[in-house]
């Protein structure tokens, strides 16, 4: 595969690295030395020179490359980028952009600015965190259909409520699936009389709030309910996207932001956040306001300095759990290193997010569960496909491939599938498939 | 020193030129009604003689040059006001008929009309013609959804004038435009408006049809104009007493209808309900209705002076909580001689008012909800001084220089209702009249909300025309500010407003 990165800065380089080996990688830069440098450290054809205009694009070959990644620090330029790609050539194009509104644009109309897949930084990481923070029960979680759906993975402990109950009872919620179950290693596709033992381990896919929902039930001690403390420090679009996903899981965080316009915008747009505006460094501050029994605590200032003074301080008082945001990836093992629970770098979660989406030939998005012995594939139907335009319940009764799905999504709207739901073309479709039926349900779709 | 007036009058005389001239068309309706009835047209006559000619002087000094800015918006508001007010008491005075005959009385009376306020100084219904007491109930639907939108949707030349005009008028800045052009919205207002009166016509009529004692047509259009309109005349010395307690209840929706927000109406009509039915301050407002209408009618039901039925008082609670809320002020029955704690209630009701963009008045359940919550977080931030909580209603953060604005036009109102009941009482003492306190704050809110009657002789099946002569002049001037909200009126008397 011919891939064109445009933009050498940390998530260039690492899309870069992990491409290099198995496909042919040009990586274009602004700046000369920091492309000359590239070219000894990775094996790639680097061009210095700005990645938006054409003549560039053209040295770097674009009308030939099978995929452009433009992600450089600047939205517009990795939009422009693209929209120049398009241009010149027909590869499949990606763009990291930070602000939520051109995502939210290009998800009203997918293919605008010439981007064919958007990856939005903030919001990226913001999924992460909560994600880290709402299902610490988890065993594997995995986003699909853009985070609209979820798969999760859990291990019945002792003492579970749904321990010794049948999938049926188990599963009490409107939008969510249970697609498999685990015992000694052997995999089941449950049925509702499906009994539910310890030790299990349950694969379920829905919407975000009903997975969350689940685990509360599955593991009521470790899940964060809505009684618990969540502190986000640091209104920055992570810290707002943030507390905004944690409203949408009905929980009521709390977030310190220090800038007075900051704060009340924060506070208009977040109705069941509350804000506070001060100084997160004040530990006289933290304590009159309780801080220190937080359960969790978020750092999502915008420097690393005082992420790590914050998180520090936290620790310190008490709190349970502290998650820091770290730009920098250097700093990464040093937070984790004294003691902060778990570090997040936006720049690893992005560059994380685009390999894995190269890396993807059938399916839209994969997970591999247990050792390889099942996948849950997001598949885009296409129009005349063998799967469009008939109810699930027969396309399973006339198939001989084992597998179960789990969410829909259409019009970026969760549907939630049921014997009688009928696939359109464009439906992305979540199931979860025996790893040996892979290709043969890839060849339905 | 002798500064320079800034403000360009030239422009907002020529509109009430304009206005003035318009208001020919609505007095050829009593014209209409007295050819109808065989009574004399000379009153009416006479006012589009005075109105036709006042409007053409006031159009004279129009400069086409001068923009309606903001200032120029306030002196319209206020002079249009006040002069409509004045060209409406001449038929009472050419009538020269009972009280109203003398001017201060119809201007009285006039001014309660048009600012909607519905408090009377006639004392024997009889005297006067079919003619003279419909044009009272067509001044109050006039001044129901306010003459201003009405000019703006007439005159669409107004343009960005017109919005700054309903800006000026109601104090509320949430003139939701509904269409691009603000004329056009006032015209889709106005509609609403219009059909709703007619329905309400249809309704009595058809009511009055089937049940004794009936509203025959007349009575039905002279109480459709002002029910809508939160108004409260009545043509009847009993008011809605007077008929079938069926036509009673089909009342009350038509006031609650016109005490909610048009705009609301708007889009509930065009197939967006949820817009009106999620929204905080109807539910604050109905809520309110309903628990003052329950208080009053468990009131009622103990005290052993009123002996109703159980229909009879539950339908004269609603129906008067109902009215007196809305500031219609139509009544079912004397609550004057209800139980004091009844009346306290009611009393009470009277500073509520309904939703804004209605064509009640009053305080507005906007304003008591917005400082409700704001309290509330005034509470809460004393423990928590560092959070930041905006004030939402139906989910949309309120201004916090609106907060302020609110809790400066409660001040004021407060004030200058006190001072008003002090007024009361002091001129009625000087004119050797005995006026309690509390009838004496009951018609200083009455007239100042816009509410209608009051307590004791100000009460529903009572008369204004006991107070003082000179009492009754300084409550034409106050139902004047506040119908359009007292900003209005008292920046004119700023100096800051003429010069710099």
């Amino acid at each position: 595969m011919h891939v064109v990165v445009i933009g050498a800065g940390e998530v260039g380089t690492s899309i870069a690295a992990s491409l290099a080996s198995d496909h042919e990688v040009v990586v274009v830069d602004v700046d000369p030395d920091r492309a000359e440098q590239l070219k000894y450290e990775l094996d790639v054809l680097t061009i210095a020179g700005d990645g938006t205009t054409s003549e560039i694009q053209t040295a770097a070959d674009v009308g030939r490359a099978d995929m452009v990644i433009a992600c450089t620090d600047d939205d517009q330029t990795n939009l422009v980028a693209c929209g120049t790609a398009k241009t010149l050539g027909d590869g499949f194009t990606i763009a990291r952009v930070k602000s939520t509104d051109f995502l939210r644009t290009w998800e009203g109309n997918e293919g605008a600015f010439g981007v064919d897949f958007m990856v939005c930084t903030d919001l990226l990481t913001a999924e992460n965190i909560v994600r880290v923070i709402g299902l610490p029960a988890a065993i594997d979680v995995d986003p699909f259909a853009s985070g609209l759906v979820q798969m999760a993975e859990f291990e019945i402990a002792e003492g579970s409520p749904v321990a010794g109950q049948t999938v049926s009872e188990a599963d009490r919620f409107e939008s969510l699936t249970f697609v498999g179950l685990f015992r000694d290693g052997e995999m089941t596709i449950p049925r509702g009389d499906t009994g539910i033992a310890v030790g299990d381990r349950a694969v379920v896919i829905g919407s975000p709030e009903s997975v969350q929902s689940f685990a509360t039930d599955v593991a009521p001690e470790t899940t964060p309910d809505r009684a618990d403390e969540i502190v986000v420090v640091g209104g920055s679009e992570i810290g707002y996207q943030t507390a905004r996903l944690l409203e949408e899981r009905e929980f009521k965080p709390r977030l310190i932001e220090q800038d007075a316009d900051r704060a009340r915008w924060l506070a208009e747009n977040l109705p069941n956040t509350v804000v506070m505006e001060h100084d997160a460094t004040d530990t006289e501050f933290l304590t009159r306001e309780h801080v220190d029994e937080a359960d969790i605590l978020v750092t999502a200032l915008r420097s690393d300095e005082k992420n790590l003074l914050v998180s520090v301080l936290a620790k310190r008082l008490g709190v349970n759990r502290v998650i820091a945001v770290v730009d920098s990836p250097d700093y990464v093992t040093v937070f984790e290193e004294i003691g902060i629970d778990i570090a997040i770098n936006p720049r690893t979660v992005t560059a994380e997010e685009i390999t894995r989406f190269t890396y993807e030939s059938v399916a839209e998005n994969i997970a591999v569960l247990e050792n390889d012995q099942a996948e849950v594939l997001e598949l885009e139907l296409t129009e005349g496909c063998g799967l469009v335009g008939r109810p699930i319940s027969e396309i399973v009764a006339e198939s001989d491939v084992r597998f179960v799905i789990g969410a829909i999504t259409r019009n970026h709207e969760l549907v939630t599938p049921r014997g009688d739901t009928v696939l359109q073309a464009g439906d992305h479709v979540i199931l979860l498939v025996e790893s040996d039926s892979v290709s043969d349900i890839a060849s339905m779709a | 020193m002798n500064a320079k007036i800034r403000v360009g009058w030239q422009a907002s005389v020529g509109l009430t030129g304009d206005v003035l001239a318009a208001l020919s068309v609505p007095l050829a309706f009593p014209l209409l009604v007295a050819f109808y009835y065989g009574e004399s047209p000379i009153p009416f006559l006479a006012a589009i003689a005075v109105t036709l000619a006042l409007g053409a002087a006031f159009r004279t000094v129009q400069d086409p040059s001068v923009d309606l800015g903001p200032r120029e918006a306030f002196l319209a508001v206020a002079l249009i006001w006040f002069l409509v007010a004045a060209v409406g008491a001449i038929p009472f005075v050419i009538a020269g008929v009972g009280t109203i005959a003398h001017p201060v009385n119809a201007m009285f009376e006039s001014m309660s009309g048009l600012t909607t306020t519905g408090a009377t100084v006639l004392r024997d219904f009889s005297l006067h013609s079919r003619s003279v007491l419909m044009w009272r109930q067509v001044i109050q639907w006039l001044g129901g959804l306010g003459i201003l939108i009405l000019a703006t949707a007439v005159l669409s030349e107004l343009g960005v004038g017109g919005a700054q005009l309903m800006e000026s008028e109601s104090q509320t800045q949430d003139v939701n435009k509904l269409t691009p052009k603000i004329s056009r919205t006032a015209q889709l207002i106005w509609g609403i408006y219009v059909g709703l009166t007619a329905l309400a016509v249809v309704v009595y009529f058809g009511l009055g049809l089937a049940v004794d004692p009936q509203m025959d047509l007349y009575n039905a259009v002279a109480h459709a104009f002002t029910s809508v309109a939160t108004a409260g005349f009545s043509p009847e010395p009993l008011s809605v007493g007077a008929f079938h307690p069926l036509i009673q209840w089909a009342v009350v929706p038509f006031m609650v209808i016109g005490s909610t927000s048009f705009v609301l109406i708007y889009f509930a009509i065009n197939g967006e309900p949820m817009r009106l039915l999620r929204n905080e301050e109807f539910h604050f407002y109905l809520g309110a209705m309903g628990t003052l209408s329950s208080v009053v009618a468990l009131g009622l039901f103990f005290d052993p002076a009123t002996t109703f039925g159980v229909e009879g008082t539950i339908r004269h609670a609603v129906f008067n909580v109902a009215s007196i809320v809305t500031t219609t002020g139509y009544a079912s029955t004397d609550y004057v001689l209800w139980a004091p704690a009844a009346k306290h209630m009611l009393f009470m009701g009277m500073f509520i008012g309904g939703m804004v963009g209605s064509t009640t008045c009053s305080i507005k359940s906007l304003r008591w909800l917005v400082a409700l919550k704001s309290f509330k977080r005034n509470l809460y931030t004393a423990i928590h001084p560092e959070s930041v909580r905006p004030v939402r209603i139906s989910g949309k953060s309120i201004d916090e220089g609106a907060i302020r604005d609110i809790y400066a036009y409660l001040l004021l109102s407060i004030v200058i209702f006190f001072l008003l009941a002090v007024v009361i009482v002091v001129d009625a003492e000087r004119a050797d009249l005995r006026v309690d306190e509390f009838e004496a704050l009951g018609a200083a809110a009455t007239t100042f909300l816009n509410i209608g009657p009051g307590f004791g002789d100000a009460g529903p099946y009572g008369t204004f025309a006991t107070f003082p002569l000179s009492t009754r002049a300084v409550m034409v001037v106050l139902m004047w500010i506040g119908r359009i909200e007292i900003i209005p009126v008292l920046v004119l008397f700023t100096k800051a407003f003429w010069t710099s």
